[in-house]
């Protein structure tokens, strides 16, 4: 039963990777890797029950906060900043922008 | 009994749903109709899969995680492909359309 939920995850994992290398535009990229991202906290979860350590679940929770919060933050970068950039004009003015 | 049967429908249905957007997103031509094939079927296969798990877990410290999870996912799930949706459309992304925008379409 949890062997079959896991299998289907990992087929998900497999093709929603496959568009996260190939997607046409970066916004595909992050729509792939944040499923990506919810998929392996549902593994995580199954996973726990599957091998009967209940203190997955924590690791699970934790996956789910940090995922959403990369989540905002790349969301941030790519739409008001640049995105390799590291001289400090350019981290003030986006600053600017969003105050 | 039942609730091993329930519990077993829960999480085929949220593996069949995960693979079915898994499948969506490389057949839509376009980020937008991706979009809405991941958005919807990632919240609803989370939903799926963690209440097969709370069935299972019954009452106890780890159906509490699980809702936690499940509360969270549910939040911020349609959150982040709104936040992303608003970001591909705030930077010029077109949409792919069929055929030219006055005639058969709005």
């Amino acid at each position: 039963m949890y062997i079959t939920a896991i299998l289907a995850i990992i087929v998900t994992l497999g093709l929603v990777l496959a568009r996260a290398l190939m997607g046409p535009t970066i916004y595909d990229r992050i729509a792939a890797i944040n499923m990506f991202g919810t998929k392996t906290v549902l593994l995580i979860a199954v996973l726990a029950f599957l091998s009967g350590r209940m203190d997955l679940l924590d690791i699970a929770l934790v996956y789910a906060l940090i995922n959403f919060i990369a989540m905002v933050a790349v969301l941030r970068l790519v739409a008001y900043g640049d995105f390799y950039s590291s001289d400090e004009e350019n981290i003030e003015s986006v600053k600017v922008d969003q105050g | 009994m039942i609730v091993d049967a329930l519990s077993w429908i829960c999480l085929v249905l949220g593996g069949l749903v995960g693979v079915i957007g898994a499948i969506g997103i490389h057949r839509f031509p376009d980020f937008y109709s991706r979009q809405h094939a991941t958005g919807t079927t990632d919240t609803l296969g989370a939903i799926l899969i963690l209440l097969g798990l709370g069935l299972q877990a019954g009452f106890s410290l780890a159906a509490l995680k699980i809702g936690l999870i499940f509360l969270f996912l549910f939040l911020t799930s349609p959150a982040a492909t709104h936040a992303l949706a608003y970001a591909a459309t705030h930077s010029g992304l077109k949409p792919k359309l069929d055929g030219t925008p006055g005639e058969d379409m709005p």
